[in-house]
């Protein structure tokens, strides 16, 4: 039992971060956003094996329903899709090498520093809880995120009906 | 025998006998959605042939052509699968197992009975509305893929309607759950039990006479807000821009053979999807419509399960040939009739709809 639940959660490993090295590696902009998608999904079974279900289900609807198509829609407008060669060597090294050594140190703090949960979490629903948090404790940066997405709501919809207006 | 009580009082043997009886059901589902998909192609066929005062399929099979379809699918079958030079391959092969696979894995949390059901996660409803979001990606994959101008195109359509119509979706189905107090399928279902004057849709989901009546006309605008953005969830009459029949192209025009039949098959499994999940919030689930018609679990727990899926199954035949029927009545939206639809009228009722219940709820919740 406890090896069939580990050996599914090494395939997830699996797909989660080969999916993620096809986004970050390959050469063509489409395949990099539809391999997103499983990225999307095996980070959501990640999530299950944390007990966060609601959070699992969250990261679908959210991410797959509705980013990863806003992304889909932004590679299908960019001009050339088919052809868009992405840059594969780099540039500027050394001068990379400095903010990329300070992210690694900051990662690496903050991987030692964590009192990671070693024991498997509780399965226990957390919809209720959760739902009492954001009305209660964490209520100011949920309507304050509503409004900004209210906010780009209402900007998108202006910028497209500028042209319009302007007729 | 004696052997199979020992393994089975085994603690430590539990475990594979969970996993077997999960693979029974799981191919018990493939199943039974296949045959399904089988019987819905066959009566959607006779459901258009009598609307159009015509006989349709009656030769196959003897009976009214019952075998039709399945003669059908063996033709798809053994068609060859032909794949257009020019098509982005991986993407083209891989478009049509997503669309069928997370239409498939809804049906994981859809309770057919007391006992019959994948798993009743307490996520339930909102495991359903979530990987269902999956297909919207996959049919945009199979109308990139196909790299025809006129599946793209399709595939936009398809994907815009699909993303705008799952808000209505979910907004109508919070009604339920508002009401119920769960997302898990199981506890929505139960408050509805002992008569039809239970249901959600008429009022009841858990509350009694009071409530019931200031209720009824909120409860009913909300089915039938699900009931038809769920139509144009899965692309149905007269919402079926997406795939039309002769007059427009769809995202799946450059796929033929089996692959076809799969984009065939997820259809008709998500129209099954759809009603059940709409019989699971709104019509009482497996329950009878009047009580003396089940059997109760104490007296007969198999025989309990198996009414209780008679009730569920036939509840959501019935709104699947409601959704064939409109689907041979009803005229075709235009595209911007489909976006005003959602967005001015289905979504300030739905909004307005979950003031008042919510309102209500708390009113009447002592």
């Amino acid at each position: 039992m406890e090896f069939l639940s580990e050996l599914i959660f090494w395939c997830f490993v699996v797909l989660t971060v080969g999916s993620a090295a096809v986004v970050v590696f390959h050469s063509r902009i489409i395949y990099s956003a539809f391999a997103l998608l499983f990225t999307f999904v095996g980070v959501g079974a990640l999530y299950l094996y944390l007990s966060a279900d609601f959070l699992a289900a969250s990261q679908l609807l959210i991410y797959v329903g509705a980013i990863l198509t806003l992304i889909i829609f932004g590679v299908f407008l960019t001009t050339k899709v088919m052809s868009i060669d992405l840059p594969e060597q780099s540039h500027q090294r050394f001068l990379a090498l400095i903010p990329i050594t300070l992210i690694g140190i900051v990662i690496l703090w903050v991987i030692l520093q964590t009192p990671w949960a070693v024991n498997p979490a509780e399965a226990a629903p957390t919809t209720k809880e959760l739902g009492r948090l954001l009305m209660s404790r964490y209520l100011v940066p949920f309507e304050l995120a509503s409004v900004l997405l209210l906010a780009a709501l209402i900007g998108a919809m202006r910028l497209a009906r500028y042209f319009k207006m302007e007729e | 025998m004696n052997v199979l009580t020992s393994f089975c009082n085994n603690p430590a043997n539990w475990f594979f006998i969970k996993l077997a009886i999960s693979l029974i059901y799981m191919v018990g589902m493939i199943t039974f959605v296949s045959v399904f998909a089988l019987f819905a192609i066959w009566l959607e066929r006779k459901i258009s042939a009598w609307a159009q005062d015509r006989l349709g399929p009656m030769e196959t099979g003897g009976f009214h052509g019952w075998l039709q379809t399945v003669a059908d699918m063996l033709k798809l079958l053994l068609k060859e699968d032909i794949i257009p030079d020019a098509v982005d391959r991986p993407l083209f092969k891989l478009a049509p197992y997503i669309v069928f696979a997370s239409s498939f894995a809804a049906f994981a949390t859809l309770p057919f009975a007391a006992n019959l059901i994948g798993t009743d996660l307490n996520i339930g409803i909102y495991y359903i509305v979530a990987i269902s979001s999956l297909v919207v990606i996959a049919i945009i994959m199979a109308g990139w893929a196909s790299n025809n101008k006129w599946s793209l195109f399709g595939a936009m359509r398809s994907a815009s309607q699909m993303i705008s119509y799952e808000v209505p979706v979910a907004l109508a189905l919070l009604i339920p759950i508002l009401m119920a107090g769960s997302l898990s399928m199981q506890d929505l279902v139960s408050v509805q039990a002992g008569g039809f004057w239970n249901w959600t849709i008429f009022g009841g989901g858990g509350f009694k006479l009071p409530f019931t009546v200031v209720a009824l006309p909120f409860t009913v605008l909300a089915f039938l807000i699900y009931f038809w953005a769920s139509l144009a969830e899965v692309n149905r009459c007269p919402f079926d821009l997406p795939e039309g029949e002769s007059e427009i192209i769809g995202f799946h025009v450059e796929y033929s053979a089996m692959r076809f039949g799969m984009f065939f098959f997820a259809e008709f499994a998500n129209m099954f999807l759809v009603s059940g999940v709409a019989v699971a919030l709104f019509l009482g689930g497996w329950y009878a419509p009047l009580p003396f018609l089940e059997v109760s679990a104490e007296t007969s727990p198999v025989l309990h399960n198996i009414i209780g899926a008679f009730w569920f199954i036939s509840k959501s035949v019935i709104l699947v040939a409601v959704q064939m029927w409109l689907r041979w009545t009803l005229p075709r939206f235009r595209v911007d009739q489909l976006m005003h639809v959602c967005w001015k009228v289905f979504l300030p009722f739905s909004l307005a709809n979950i003031l008042i219940v919510s309102l209500l709820v708390v009113l009447f919740n002592q």
